[in-house]
C-alpha cells in the first residue's frame, strides 16, 4: 500500500525521469525546483555530509541578523502531530561571521545561495541589503519579514501591507538590482494575496509563501507552556494544507509573480501540490529533520511524479491546477502561457487522467499517501 | 561523517525497564567512538511523529553475520520510543549515524570513574573498554531512583575494577545519588577523569564534585534534540568557550560531550546575559524586562 521506497539512496536508483526540471525566479535560473527552507538547513554545511547540495536549486541560508544573536531559551521544540513547534528566536552569528565563514564556504562549494535576512527595524533591513550588494556569490535575498518588529510594538512587519510593502520596497532599493529580492509571507493575516501584491507593487521580485504558523503548546504534565517562549511557530505537514492555500490565492491575484512554496512538503506529490497551485520552486525545511537527504529525495520523487502525470517540463505544471475549472472564468495560469508560446503547456486532460487510470496502486499512494491507510 | 541507513531490526531483549535493539546499520561501527549517539526516525514517510530520537551508542559490531550493527538502549517513555521498543526482529528503522562529539580519552593510562545515570550508562561500556586498552583503571558508579531503572550492572562488574551501585530508594546499592558516592570512588582509585552521562541535574553535580577533587570532567548531555545534525538549533545550551565567551552551542554537533566545567549547568534554560548575542536588557517603567521578541525562526 505504502509506498516502501524511504531511502534517498535507493530513491535515486534507476533510470532517472527525463524531465526538465529547471526553475526560475525571476532573474535566478536553477537545475532543480527543490530548495532548502530557511531555518531548517543552516547554512548548508551539515547537509553536504548527507547529499550534494550542489544538486539544490539552492540553499536558503537561515535567516541573519546584523548582529550576533543569542536565540531564546530551551526549550525550544516541541513535536505536534505531524509537526512542529519551534521558537529558536533567530540565533545566529551576525552578517559579518556568515559573510566571512559560511557564504565563503558555500560559494567554495558552488552551491546557489539565497540569503535570508532578518532585521529588527526598517533600517536594520536596509543596512543588511547594502552590505549583501558588496559581495558576490548571493543568487538571491530572502526578505524574512515575519520576525519581530520591536520598533512596531510586537507586531511583525508581514502582517500588514503597508509594513510589509516598505520593507521590500527599501532592501529592493538598496541591493544589487541584478538579483531579485523575495519577502517571505506569514499565513497569519487575515488576507495574504492583499499584502503580496502591496509586495510585488513595492518591488518585490518573488514571493515567498509561507512562514510558519503562530502556535503553542501547553504541557500537560508541568501544566505550563511547553516552550520557554510560550509561543512558536508551527511547521511541518500539518500545515501543508494552509500553505496550498496561500499559494493558490496569491497566484490567483498576481499569475506573473514567482512563487516559492513551503509548508510541510515531505515527499514530490506534496511538491507537486505546491507547484500545480501556482509555485515556480519549493522549500524543504520539517521534513529535512526527519530524513536530512529529503531535499535530494523529494527532486527524484517530483520528477518522477511528473513523469507520470504526461508532464516533459517542470514549468507546464507550474500553475497547471488553475487550469479552466468547469464554467469558471479563471482561464490556465498567465505565466504557463507564456512559458510557452506554442500553447501545448503541460498534458491535455485526456493525457492526464489516462496517466491517473494506470497508475499502479504504489503510484496511487504517492499521489495519495493516505489512499487506503 | 553520518551515513543514513536504513536499517532492519536484528534482536531486541529487554534489560529492566529498558530495550535493547540491535540494528543493522553498515558503515556505522567502523566511524564510532564512545560517546556518540546515532538519530532514529520514528515511523515510516506516513509517521505524524517526525522528529528523530537521539540515542548513545551503546555497542558497535563491525563485521557479524548481519554486516555493521549497532546497540541502543530504549526507554518507552512517550509514543516515539513506545513504537520503537515495539519493534520486533526483521523490522526496519531509518537510521543517521554516528553522530556527535565523542568522549576525549586520555593519552597517558590514567585512573578514570565514569558515572551513568539509569540507562545514561549506555555509552560508557564501551568508553571503559577502550580506556582500559589504553591501560587505563576504571571505576564505575551506577545510579537510578530504582533498581529497575539501572542499566549494565552486570556488565559494569565487567568493564570495571569496582562499580558502586547507588539507588534513591536503597532498593539496590547505597542509598543515595551517585554524587554521594563519587568523592570516596575519586579518592580511592585516584582518579584523575571523571566521565558522565545522564540527565542534567546529575550532571551538574557530577562536574562540581569532579572539579572540587581535581579531576577533569566530560559529561554527556541528554538534551531535546528535533535533528540530531546541527541544522535545527533546538538543542542548544551555555557553554563558555576558549576565548572565555559565552555562546549557545548545539549540544548535537558541539557535543553532547562537553567538559563538565565549560557547560553553565545552572543557567541551562536560560540565556544568561553575558551570552555572545544576549538580548539586551532595557530598564522600562514597569521594572526590569528583556528584550526577547517573537521571532519565528
Amino acid at each position: 500500500m505504502t509506498r516502501a521506497v524511504v531511502l534517498p539512496a535507493s530513491a535515486l536508483v534507476g533510470r532517472p525521469p527525463d524531465i526538465d526540471m529547471t526553475a526560475e525566479l525571476g532573474s535566478l535560473v536553477m537545475p532543480s525546483p527543490v530548495l532548502t527552507a530557511s531555518g531548517c538547513a543552516a547554512s548548508g554545511r551539515e547537509l553536504d555530509q548527507f547529499f550534494d547540495i550542489t544538486t539544490l536549486g539552492a540553499v536558503v541560508t537561515k535567516s541573519i541578523m546584523m548582529q550576533p544573536r543569542s536565540g531564546r531559551p530551551t526549550p525550544r521544540m516541541a513535536e505536534t502531530p505531524s509537526g512542529m513547534l519551534n521558537s529558536i528566536g533567530l540565533q545566529g552569528p551576525g552578517v559579518h561571521s556568515f559573510l566571512e565563514h559560511d557564504l565563503a564556504w558555500l560559494r567554495e562549494r558552488g552551491a546557489r545561495v539565497v540569503v535570508s535576512i532578518a532585521g529588527n527595524t526598517v533600517e536594520e533591513y536596509t543596512q543588511l541589503a547594502k552590505l549583501l550588494r558588496m559581495y558576490d556569490g548571493i543568487d538571491a535575498i530572502e526578505v524574512n519579514i515575519s520576525c519581530p518588529n520591536v520598533a512596531d510594538r510586537g507586531q511583525v512587519f508581514a502582517c500588514r501591507a503597508d509594513t510589509a510593502s516598505s520593507v521590500v520596497g527599501l532592501v529592493r532599493r538598496n541591493t544589487d538590482p541584478r538579483i531579485p529580492v523575495l519577502v517571505k509571507l506569514s499565513p497569519d493575516v487575515t488576507d495574504i494575496a492583499t499584502i503580496a501584491v502591496a509586495c510585488e507593487r513595492s518591488g518585490a521580485d518573488g514571493i515567498s509563501l509561507i512562514n510558519t504558523l503562530l502556535g503553542m503548546v501547553i504541557d500537560t504534565e508541568t501544566m505550563r507552556p511547553a516552550l520557554a517562549g510560550v509561543t512558536g511557530g508551527l511547521s511541518g505537514p500539518a500545515i501543508r494544507p494552509v500553505a496550498v492555500r496561500c499559494v493558490w490565492q496569491v497566484r490567483q491575484a498576481l499569475p506573473e509573480i514567482p512563487i516559492l512554496g513551503m509548508g510541510g512538503i515531505r515527499t514530490g506529490a506534496d511538491a507537486l501540490e505546491f507547484i500545480l497551485a501556482g509555485a515556480n520552486a519549493v522549500c524543504v525545511g520539517t521534513a529535512i529533520f526527519n530524513d536530512p537527504s529529503a531535499p535530494a529525495r523529494i527532486h527524484a520523487e517530483l520528477a518522477s511524479a511528473l513523469a507520470d502525470r504526461g508532464f516533459t517540463r517542470l514549468a507546464d505544471a507550474v500553475s497547471y491546477a488553475h487550469r479552466g475549472a468547469e464554467g469558471a472564468s479563471e482561464g490556465p495560469p498567465a505565466d504557463a502561457e507564456a512559458a510557452d508560446p506554442a500553447g501545448e503547456s503541460g498534458p491535455d486532460d485526456s493525457a492526464a487522467s489516462e496517466a491517473a487510470q494506470t497508475e499502479t496502486a504504489d503510484d496511487a499512494a504517492i499521489a495519495n499517501p493516505d489512499a487506503g491507510a | 561523517m553520518p551515513v543514513q541507513v536504513r536499517s532492519e531490526v536484528v534482536s531486541t531483549r529487554r534489560a529492566g525497564i529498558y530495550h535493547v535493539l540491535t540494528l543493522t546499520a553498515d558503515g556505522v561501527p567502523e566511524t564510532t567512538r564512545p560517546g556518540h549517539f546515532v538519530g532514529i526516525a520514528i515511523g515510516d514517510m506516513t509517521s505524524g511523529l517526525l522528529l528523530r530520537r537521539a540515542f548513545s551508542i551503546y555497542g558497535v559490531q563491525q563485521r557479524g553475520i548481519y554486516g555493521g550493527t549497532v546497540e541502543v538502549v530504549v526507554a518507552a517513555t512517550g509514543p516515539g520510543t513506545r513504537w520503537l521498543a515495539q519493534r520486533h526482529r526483521g523490522d526496519q528503522v531509518e537510521l543517521v549515524g554516528p553522530l556527535g562529539r565523542p568522549f576525549m580519552l586520555p593519552r597517558e593510562p590514567v585512573s578514570c570513574t565514569l558515572v551513568g545515570g539509569g540507562y545514561g550508562s549506555a555509552p560508557l561500556f564501551m568508553l571503559a573498554e577502550q580506556l582500559r586498552q589504553r591501560g587505563c583503571r576504571v571505576d564505575m558508579i551506577l545510579g537510578a531512583s530504582t533498581e529497575e531503572k539501572l542499566f549494565g550492572v552486570l556488565e559494569g562488574k565487567r568493564a570495571a575494577s569496582t562499580v558502586t551501585i547507588t539507588t534513591e530508594d536503597g532498593s539496590l546499592g547505597e542509598t543515595g545519588r551517585v554524587t554521594d558516592a563519587l568523592p570516596e570512588v575519586i579518592q580511592r582509585a585516584g582518579s584523575e577523569v571523571v566521565y558522565a552521562c545522564g540527565p542534567m541535574g546529575m550532571l551538574a553535580s557530577v562536574a562540581e564534585v569532579a572539579a572540587e577533587h581535581g579531576a577533569y570532567s566530560q559529561c554527556a548531555v541528554e538534551e531535546a534534540m528535533a535533528c540530531g545534525i546541527g541544522v535545527c538549533m533546538s538543542c542548544v545550551l551555555p557553554v563558555v568557550g576558549n576565548d572565555g565567551v559565552t555562546r549557545m552551542v548545539r549540544s548535537c554537533v558541539e557535543g553532547p560531550v562537553f567538559q563538565g566545567d565549560r557547560v553553565r549547568w545552572a543557567d541551562i534554560g536560560t540565556i544568561p546575559p553575558d551570552t555572545l548575542g544576549a538580548p539586551e536588557v532595557t530598564q522600562r517603567s514597569s521594572g526590569l524586562t528583556a528584550v526577547t521578541p517573537g521571532a519565528q525562526a
